[in-house]
């Protein structure tokens, strides 16, 4: 594989004299720039191990992108019956649970339930669509009102004035085993349609 | 430089005369060996790979790590059970701690039979033992990370066995424990001088043990005179090189294979209040464990300090009082005997250590339940610790701050302040009542400072007796 030739480089002299032709001798650069087909394999092998190594490594590094790591989980509200006769909307604070790698976050959220036109009862959220300022219930003007900018709901969470873009946005809900369940999420705010934020 | 003129590209001739690569390359690649390339030289350049492997390995395992006594262990589960790949890379940083000592026991097993420490290579026999002790210390405080039941018995031990040093023996103890008792200062001090400290300290003396090493050149077979081979040389490249990389690739195979098929796991979350666990350390601590229980007092201290004391500096001055320029074993059989009766003396007493467990039918027993314990947690999903707003227990407050807490309630403080001041949008009330007295908080509430105003907050319409109230409940909230 290697060429025999005179030593070119005095730094790389041995210290001291060769007893036979086994002294291998490479002139200067050859490392580099001759394609030894030895090279060339250990490059190409080098490679191929190198990258098959990476793989969990790369892998690793984007779990929270191969991963869900944002899951929406059900928060309790209370009993359903606590709810059947209201007729202005109830503020109550819910515990949210969310993972937060490998915590788990128990964070306190309000929320109105409301009693929608239909009879309906719905859960609003209270963060204002227009810069996500959290919205009031005042019960002697029967209006939601945004403390930041004077948006104003109806009862039912619908735009009545100001700068919101659209009403109060509704959040999932559900009656399990008599108890009433919500899924608290965040949407875009600004935009002219509920638009869920992931 | 009488370069020729490069036949392949004029990039590789520009790197070159701005870096010098090829000088470097060459350097590398053309390390003159006496007698030509072997198998036994292998160990050197595989301690190299398998501590590359490990910086690798261990870098990236920080993404997920927190060391603190708090999380490190849900932490590890969580890179064990959850994470993309995690389990396979913890386990091949696990296992890689283990090759490492191997192969610097075989390293260090063939530099001693080849007498590859002669013939003024003091200084690079002493880097050597300084190398070793660093990656012994690697091993040490790695262990200790995921703390489990195991690595926390395992160090408690560890750390008591210094304490038993005379006179400085309780100062260095509660040095590397950071206190009397382990705890999340002994996680932090391990987590730093495992990842920086001692990292650090090896990147310096494996460079200088290199450098070293090529200074005084390749010592060649032991039939050869260390100072004056006089054999044909073959250059490092090509043939030990294949060597090499035969070798690196047989480790990464043992490594890979070991950590997909039987990955590392994690025991029980380390209880200080466990009275029934039986700590054991890992192997390559095992003998050292065992040995200590040969000693009890007043003779701890020979068990302790002399003995290990005589060992170490026969060691560590091994090119110094040895001078002869003979290198081959058979001729030096008191050197040899010593080295084997040291080495297979703590091999004797490591496995004594097992069958000691073996044959006690109570240390057996219990063992045999830790390890059915761990494979139960093993197979149980991950449990993510819970965070966030702590459940206190609802403190009795003043009438007067019940009826700021309704005031706080309808005027939608909590919208930006957070429910019960916990914090939000705006600042974080719980704990205010350590910075303002209530007077200052009423005036506050009347009129609030520009920078207040800024953020939103409002002069407050109410009245003063209402403000008191309000005052009075914010006091109340306690931060956590």
């Amino acid at each position: 594989m290697e060429k025999k030739t005179a030593s070119e480089e005095k730094s790389m002299e041995p210290r001291r004299k060769p007893t036979s032709g086994e002294w291998v001798e490479a002139s200067v650069g050859d490392f580099l720039e001759r394609r030894s087909f030895l090279a060339f394999l250990l490059a190409i092998g080098g490679a191929l191990v190198g990258g098959l190594l990476s793989v969990p490594l790369i892998r690793f590094v984007l779990h929270p992108l191969l991963a869900q790591t944002t899951q929406l989980k059900w928060s309790e509200v209370g009993s359903i019956d606590e709810f059947k006769d209201i007729v202005k909307p109830v503020k109550r604070v819910i515990n949210v649970e969310q993972r937060d790698g490998w915590r788990k976050v128990v964070s306190e959220k309000a929320i109105y339930v409301i009693r929608a036109a239909n009879g309906q009862i719905k859960v609003l959220s209270p963060i204002c669509p227009h810069l996500g300022c959290p919205v009031a219930w005042s019960g002697e003007l029967n209006q939601f009102k945004c403390p930041c900018h004077v948006g104003a709901f109806s009862p039912e969470g619908a735009l009545i004035s100001g700068p919101p873009p659209r009403g109060m946005d509704d959040l999932d809900a559900k009656v399990e085993n008599g108890r009433l369940l919500v899924q608290y999420q965040y949407f875009r705010s600004l935009v002219p349609k509920k638009e869920p934020m992931t | 430089m009488s370069e020729p003129e490069p036949r392949n590209g004029k990039i590789i001739e520009w790197v070159d005369r701005r870096t010098g690569l090829n000088t470097i390359m060459k350097v590398a690649l053309k390390e003159p060996i006496p007698g030509g390339a072997r198998w036994a030289y292998i160990f050197g350049s595989g301690l190299i790979f398998t501590f590359m492997l490990q910086a690798i390995t261990g870098i990236f395992l920080t993404l997920y790590y927190s060391p603190s006594a708090d999380h490190a262990y849900t932490t590890v589960s969580y890179i064990t059970k959850e994470v993309t790949s995690g389990s396979l890379i913890r386990s091949i940083h696990a296992y890689g701690s283990s090759a490492m000592v191997i192969i610097l026991i075989l390293h260090l097993t063939q530099t001693f039979l080849f007498g590859s420490y002669k013939g003024r290579r003091e200084l690079l026999w002493l880097s050597g033992t300084v190398l070793f002790s660093l990656i012994l210390g690697m091993a040490f405080t790695g262990y200790l990370l995921p703390w489990d039941q195991n690595a926390y018995f395992a160090t408690t031990v560890g750390t008591n066995v210094a304490g038993e040093v005379p006179i400085v023996g309780d100062w260095i103890k509660r040095l590397m424990r950071g206190g009397n008792d382990m705890g999340t200062l002994t996680i932090s001090r391990f987590f730093s001088l495992h990842v920086l400290f001692i990292p650090a300290m090896i990147a310096i003396f494996v460079s200088l043990h290199v450098y070293l090493f090529r200074k005084a050149g390749a010592a060649g077979p032991y039939a050869a005179d260390p100072v004056e081979p006089n054999l044909p040389e073959e250059s490092f490249y090509p043939r030990q090189l294949l060597m090499d990389v035969a070798f690196a690739a047989v480790l990464i195979a043992v490594l890979a294979g070991l950590a997909r098929f039987s990955p590392a796991d994690l025991g029980p979350r380390a209880n200080p209040a466990d009275t029934q666990y039986l700590g054991r350390p890992e192997w390559y601590y095992r003998s050292v464990f065992q040995w200590l229980k040969y000693w009890n007092p007043p003779y701890t201290i020979i068990g302790v300090l002399v003995i290990p004391a005589v060992v170490g500096a026969l060691f560590v001055g091994l090119p110094f009082y040895d001078r002869r320029k003979e290198r081959r074993p058979w001729k030096r059989p008191v050197a040899v005997f010593v080295f084997l009766f040291i080495l297979g003396g703590l091999i004797y007493i490591g496995r004594a250590s097992y069958v000691e467990d073996q044959n006690n039918p109570g240390v057996r027993d219990q063992i045999l339940q830790q390890e059915k314990e761990t494979e139960r947690l093993m197979s149980q999903p991950f449990e993510p610790e819970l965070a966030g707003v702590a459940k206190a227990a609802p403190v009795a407050i003043s009438p007067a701050a019940e009826r700021g807490k309704a005031i706080f309630e309808r005027m939608a403080c909590g919208a930006c302040h957070g429910e019960g001041g916990t914090g939000g949008l705006a600042l974080k009330l719980a704990g205010i009542g350590a910075r303002f007295p209530n007077e200052k908080l009423t005036e506050l509430l009347r009129k609030p400072t520009p920078k207040m105003l800024e953020g939103g907050m409002s002069p407050s319409p109410l009245k003063d007796p209402e403000l008191k109230d309000l005052a009075e409940y914010l006091t109340s909230l306690k931060p956590f």
